[in-house]
């Protein structure tokens, strides 16, 4: 393509599409509140509106078993998408699973505002940095409720072998 | 600030495919489409309509050079087609009478196996008004129907007559002037009328 959306960093590199990923997978991830309170607090004046209509569908999950196995369809997942374009110019978009199509255009707004250079230090520590946080801490219960239930089974010698 | 597309495109995009399909059942005949939309310029509203309804990420589109960026970013954006690098790998085309050649011969015509992979071509005239009358009569058409369609090519009814002649294979036309369309499918024969 030569032409590029406005918003389309001309310096995208792999370090910022990897930030820019990391960015948009945490606020995939947000709840509704998680986004909706810093935006309107810190960004009331972002000014975004809906380019296309936010819209549920369908996506088809795929999985491959011990993750080198023959693909195969696991099941569908319903995801909501969500296009913005703030006053500024930057576009903004969020796939979210499942059909809050408010969280999903909150998410949209958040990922335009971070692509905003002034902006993005303040996204990272306001909107980011505790959405980052209550993953992590709840990975970790479920990693801690896990290893609670862990067994370690050994299999001792039994002699039959034995010379 | 970026021009919108359907505001909802279940709908919208299902009478507009209503819209297409009747006006390719029946040639010549012209019919409203894309009222709602607003389009950038020079692209019209029905040919937007056209394009926002049939391509899609499979479909590669070919934009006719004389189309400014802002007519290319908002097509591909609203329907995530892949531009097409060469006018007979493309599915779909725009292209603007008054700005561009028109050479059918030159887009994708299908195969023997598949006369359906033929680059459909959006054709955006200046009116249904003025212009030479064609004569149009095939399947779809009682009789004998007429169509007028300015700007057109001098060598239009030669080039549409080598396109039937291609039969089934040959490309098929979606002529749209500002809100309004008429098709021109493959099987349609088209003879000189009176000016």
């Amino acid at each position: 393509m030569t032409a590029r959306a406005p918003t389309a960093d001309p310096q995208s590199g792999p370090a910022e599409i990897a930030a820019r990923r990391r960015a948009m997978a945490l606020f995939a991830r947000a709840r509704r509140d998680e986004l909706a309170e810093p935006i309107a607090k810190r960004w009331p004046d972002h000014g975004a509106r809906d380019l296309k209509p936010v819209e549920s569908g369908l996506v088809m999950l795929r999985g491959r078993i011990g993750g080198d196995g023959a693909p195969f369809n696991l099941g569908e997942a319903t995801v909501t998408r969500a296009v913005v374009e703030l006053q500024t110019g930057e576009r903004g978009f969020a796939h979210i699973l499942g059909r809050d199509a408010e969280t999903a255009r909150l998410a949209a707004i958040a990922d335009g505002l971070w692509q905003r250079p002034a902006m993005r230090g303040d996204v990272e520590t306001i909107v980011l940095a505790p959405i980052a946080e209550r993953l992590a801490a709840e990975a970790a219960k479920t990693r801690a409720e896990t290893a609670a239930t862990r067994v370690d089974f050994f299999t001792l010698v039994r002699g039959e072998d034995a010379e | 600030m970026s021009a919108l597309a359907f505001a909802d495109p279940t709908f919208e995009s299902q009478a507009a495919f209503r819209r297409i399909m009747r006006a390719m059942s029946a040639p010549a005949t012209v019919l409203s489409c894309g009222e709602a939309l607003a389009p950038p310029p020079p692209l019209a509203r029905a040919a937007a309509a056209a394009l926002l309804t049939l391509a899609d990420f499979e479909t590669p589109l070919w934009i006719a050079p004389s189309f400014p960026a802002a007519v290319r970013d908002y097509l591909v954006f609203h329907t995530g087609a892949p531009r097409a690098a060469q006018l007979d790998k493309a599915a779909f085309a725009l292209v603007d009478l008054a700005a561009d050649g028109l050479d059918l011969a030159r887009f994708a015509q299908g195969t023997a196996e598949y006369p359906d992979r033929s680059t459909t071509i959006v054709v955006q005239a200046a009116s249904f008004e003025a212009g030479p009358r064609l004569l149009i009569s095939g399947p779809g058409v009682k009789g004998e129907a007429s169509l007028a369609v300015s700007p057109l090519p001098t060598d239009f009814v030669a080039q549409w007559a080598a396109n039937r002649a291609r039969f089934p294979l040959g490309v098929d036309l979606i002529v749209v002037a500002d809100a309004r369309l008429a098709a021109l499918p493959r099987s349609a024969a088209i003879a000189e009328g009176a000016r």
